[in-house]
């Protein structure tokens, strides 16, 4: 939060520095209405930073000048002398606070309620006293102008090239070692420079993201609103004055979208959306920009109504406004003045917003851009450039052509051929399974018009969208790289991100990931949508199931939805015990299915199956893939838990009975309350309850509280209050029946299981 | 009255004003730059920078400049370099330019990248935009 708090403050001073010019200028001339927007909106900005930085001081007074501000520009006030006067004084006083604050002295707050008076309508001109004397602190930071720090930058790049052409040029010739010596010297610092200069001017977006958690609960909570939050991407790296820039207009954006978007709860349940909203912020670089996304999923923009408020307030004319498509429509929220909610909050809501967020984004070579769903949510995607320009990358190698892939797009790398890997072609297309996942498949020879040399490694990339392999002939080196924006006519093959020049001297293009998945005509599902429609479109498509190669060698499947999740566990957690084999996990035991013998492992995997209520476990050797089950199956002869045989790619395969492994050998669901009358020398729970537990009752020894039990279970002529069980079984010590001829006698097992199964209704 | 580099493209004299000429090399080994422009032969290095070569052939829509042509002319467009692949160049000399002659029929790429004529003992060159030989990207790209 300090850091926001610097932020914050740094950021204050400079605008009211900017300021000072507009406040006099207006003093001047109050009906201009660009300085009015200035003010107007530095007020607002203010006022929004306040809300998440907990400093209600200075909310109160940018809230009252603000308004009186909004009065203004709505013509419901005239900016007199004593408005204006009240407005700078109200400007003045947050510059004070803000010093106070970073000075962390105190400040009086007295004539605060006094300022916030004088702006009425009928005020008096308030008489303030001037503080003392200025408060500032002494910073111990620097800040500095972005064209040094551009300047630095590209002074930076050269000189690693400049120091790469100087060391081929030596390896070419014999030299002094001492010159190489030197040569050593100057490279580790040239390195080490690099590093610096570039961290002063990249920061993970996650500076951006990470004050939003809170501000979103926060405003969800001021409007008694349900609001889930997701943040992917934060590790996406960002000029830092980009993040900067962002700031402000993001902040706007998440309100307006918690504000404006997102319905109540109430509103939510009459439309059949779950009552928790869904907002989504993420960020992923694509090609030579970096995109941020902010989805949500609530009502998203009414453009009709957007449209007849435009006109409403004279920003548009019928004309116009007759000649205008749907985007069009939807691009009047840009409209300064402009806003579509009908009453004013402390949160959003004044028309201030997005044309501020524009004219930011586009301040900074950015573009923004709107999906709008109407009743079902807005997308906003921030698109701004990327000054990125030293990356580490992954060299590969097709053909004679080598080329840099960043590194922060490939998950990992694997060889053709070996055990992980599985390629298939599917129709014309090429998928890959890796470790039972299916990705889909490129091959960058092809897709570049390459001959290759034979692919020997996959690549599995991983874009925003989804991830895809991508077959290589080799990986070369890893290298960390000056990359520079490419000329027009390449960057438009979309398949680059830009260009750069290596130790070798040879020039080397840099890969898009997610633009060669867009010219390889990958589809990605993505988006909250995409997932709720991949949710709906699922079972529709058929049964999934999981193939797998079983411990006997033979191929099988089991449906997904029988398996809860695939683990791999140590064979010591296995033993035969109680007749059967059992897993130890998690401190349960779960009884284990094995087709053969585990043998000499010190690992395998198993499957974990349920059924909703009983869990078992399966042994396998790997898995393979998921399928999809064809319609077709052979039914089964003989025994063993294989329901039938169905293909796959051609293969016969097994298609495991669930349900078989269910019912063999398992418990019955301990759902039948059976309650054990403790007995004096402890004979009920020490022999008795580890048997009926087995058989599936649930034992207690102490009466239940919530009502009566389904069994007891007393020992020769105890008692029991008639309505803690509905029936009773009497056990007795002795054999002969001499005693209670209803009793059975404590040992004789089919009887004793016989009478509770009566008794419990099951027979 | 200007500064023009007298060069041959295509088999043909041209004029290049110099203002658009930021030096003249013969570059070295070309990085193919695959799915890209028929017209932008690869990617040349060039005293640590790298520098897009262009096969004026190609770009004038004529036949492609042979893979063994070396020199070039260095162009700035756009913040770009281009390496533009002529046959040969002779000199510097001022010259003055005229529009081109009424009447005139320009073929192929010629018609847009001639934007005038120079005179030079009596022959009469093209003047040739190294702008209109670089593929650039469409405004709604």
């Amino acid at each position: 939060m300090d850091d926001l708090l610097q932020e914050f403050i740094a950021e204050t001073r400079e605008t009211l520095e900017a300021l000072s010019g507009e406040i006099v200028a207006w003093e001047a001339a109050p009906t201009d209405r660009t300085r009015l927007d200035a003010i107007f909106r530095f007020v607002h900005t203010v006022k929004g930073s306040c809300g998440f930085l907990d400093l209600p001081r200075l909310a109160r007074l940018s809230h009252a000048a603000e308004d009186v501000l909004a009065a203004v520009r709505d013509g419901q006030r005239l900016p007199d002398t004593a408005l204006v006067d009240a407005v700078l004084a109200i400007v003045d006083r947050i510059g004070e606070l803000v010093e106070a604050i970073d000075a962390g002295a105190p400040l009086d707050d007295s004539c605060e309620d006094l300022l916030i008076a004088a702006l009425a309508e009928d005020a008096r001109p308030a008489v303030v006293a001037q503080p003392a004397a200025a408060m500032r602190s002494n910073g111990r930071s620097v800040r500095l102008n972005v064209d040094l720090l551009d300047r630095m930058m590209s002074g930076m790049s050269e000189m690693v090239l400049a120091r790469n052409e100087l060391a081929r040029r030596l390896r070419d010739e014999q030299v002094d070692p001492l010159v190489e010596a030197a040569l050593e010297r100057l490279s580790l610092t040239v390195s080490d420079m690099r590093d610096t200069v570039t961290r002063t001017r990249m920061q993970r977006i996650d500076a951006l993201f990470s004050a939003l958690p809170r501000m979103v609960r926060d405003t969800a909570g001021e409007l008694g609103k349900s609001v889930a939050l997701s943040i992917d991407g934060a590790d996406v790296e960002l000029d830092r004055e980009m993040i900067e820039l962002m700031r402000d207009p993001l902040v706007h954006i998440i309100r307006n979208a918690v504000d404006h978007g997102i319905e109540t709860p109430a509103e939510r349940r009459a439309a059949g959306k779950p009552e928790t909203g869904r907002l989504l912020v993420s960020a992923r670089q694509s090609g030579n920009q970096i995109l941020v996304e902010i989805a949500d999923d609530g009502r998203g923009i009414d453009s009709d109504r957007l449209a007849a408020k435009a006109r409403a307030q004279g920003l548009v004319s019928d004309a116009a406004l007759a000649s205008m498509d749907a985007a069009a429509r939807l691009d009047l929220i840009f409209h300064a003045g402009l806003s579509s909610r009908d009453t004013v909050t402390a949160i959003s809501g004044r028309g201030v917003g997005m044309d501020v967020v524009r004219s930011n984004i586009e301040h900074i070579g950015g573009r923004i851009q709107l999906a709008n769903r109407p009743g079902q949510g807005l997308t906003i995607v921030i698109s701004v450039p990327l000054t990125l320009s030293i990356m580490s990358t992954i060299v590969v190698g097709v053909g004679d052509q080598r080329f840099a892939i960043a590194r922060q797009s490939v998950d990992e790398i694997l060889r053709i051929g070996g055990e992980t890997v599985r390629i298939d072609t599917v129709g014309d297309a090429q998928v890959a399974t890796v470790r039972g996942r299916r990705l889909p498949l490129v091959s960058l020879g092809r897709l570049l018009g390459i001959g290759t040399g034979g692919e020997t490694n996959l690549a599995i990339v991983a874009t925003r969208d989804g991830d895809y392999a991508l077959a290589i002939d080799a990986v070369i080196d890893a290298e960390e790289l000056v990359v520079k924006p490419a000329a027009p006519a390449v960057m438009a093959t979309g398949v680059y991100a830009g260009h750069t020049l290596p130790d070798s001297g040879l020039p080397m293009l840099l890969l898009d990931a997610s633009g060669i998945a867009t010219v390889a005509g990958l589809r990605f599902l993505h988006g909250i949508l995409a997932e709720e429609e991949a949710a709906a479109a699922a079972p529709a498509r058929g049964v999934l199931a999981l193939m797998f190669e079983d411990l006997d060698d033979q191929r099988r499947v089991l449906p997904l939805a029988a398996i809860d999740r695939v683990e791999t566990v140590s064979t010591a957690a296995i033993r035969r015990t109680g007749g059967q084999l059992r897993l130890a996990i998690g401190g349960h035991l779960v009884p284990l299915h094995a087709a053969a013998a585990i043998g000499e492992r010190a690992d395998l995997p198993v499957l974990r199956l349920t059924d909703g209520s009983t869990e078992i476990a399966y042994a396998i050797h790997e898995p393979v893939e998921i399928v999809q089950l064809p319609g077709e199956v052979a039914p089964a002869r003989g025994v063993g838990p294989v329901a039938g045989v169905v293909i796959i790619d051609g293969e016969q395969v097994e298609l495991l009975d669930a349900h078989a492994l269910f019912a063999g050998a398992l418990q019955p669901a301990g759902d039948r309350l059976c309650w054990l009358q403790r007995d004096a020398g402890g004979w009920m729970e020490t022999f008795l309850r580890p048997m009926l537990e087995s058989m599936g009752y649930r034992c207690v020894m102490q009466p239940p509280p919530d009502g009566p039990a389904d069994v007891a279970l007393v020992m020769d002529g105890a008692t029991i209050a008639p309505a803690a069980a509905r029936n009773v079984v009497r056990l007795r010590q002795e054999r002969p029946s001499d005693g209670d001829p209803a009793s059975i006698y404590r040992y004789d097992r089919p009887a004793l299981l016989d009478a509770l199964a009566h008794a419990v209704g099951d027979r | 009255m200007g500064l023009f580099l007298i060069a041959h493209i295509a088999g043909r004299g041209v004029a290049i004003e110099t203002s658009q000429v930021d030096s003249v090399v013969d570059i070295a080994q070309v990085i193919a730059v695959p799915r890209t422009e028929a017209a932008v032969r690869g990617l040349v290095a060039l005293r640590s920078r790298v520098v897009t070569v262009i096969d004026t052939g190609t770009a004038l829509g004529l036949d492609p400049t042979p893979a063994s042509a070396r020199r070039a002319v260095i162009t700035r467009i756009d913040g770009h370099l281009y390496a533009i692949l002529v046959d040969e160049l002779e000199d510097v000399s001022v010259f003055e330019a005229q529009p081109l002659s009424p009447g005139l029929a320009l073929d192929h790429g010629w018609a847009r990248a001639g934007i005038g004529l120079v005179e030079r003992d009596g022959e009469p060159l093209l003047i040739v935009d190294l702008a209109a030989l670089v593929p650039q990207q469409t405004l709604a790209a």
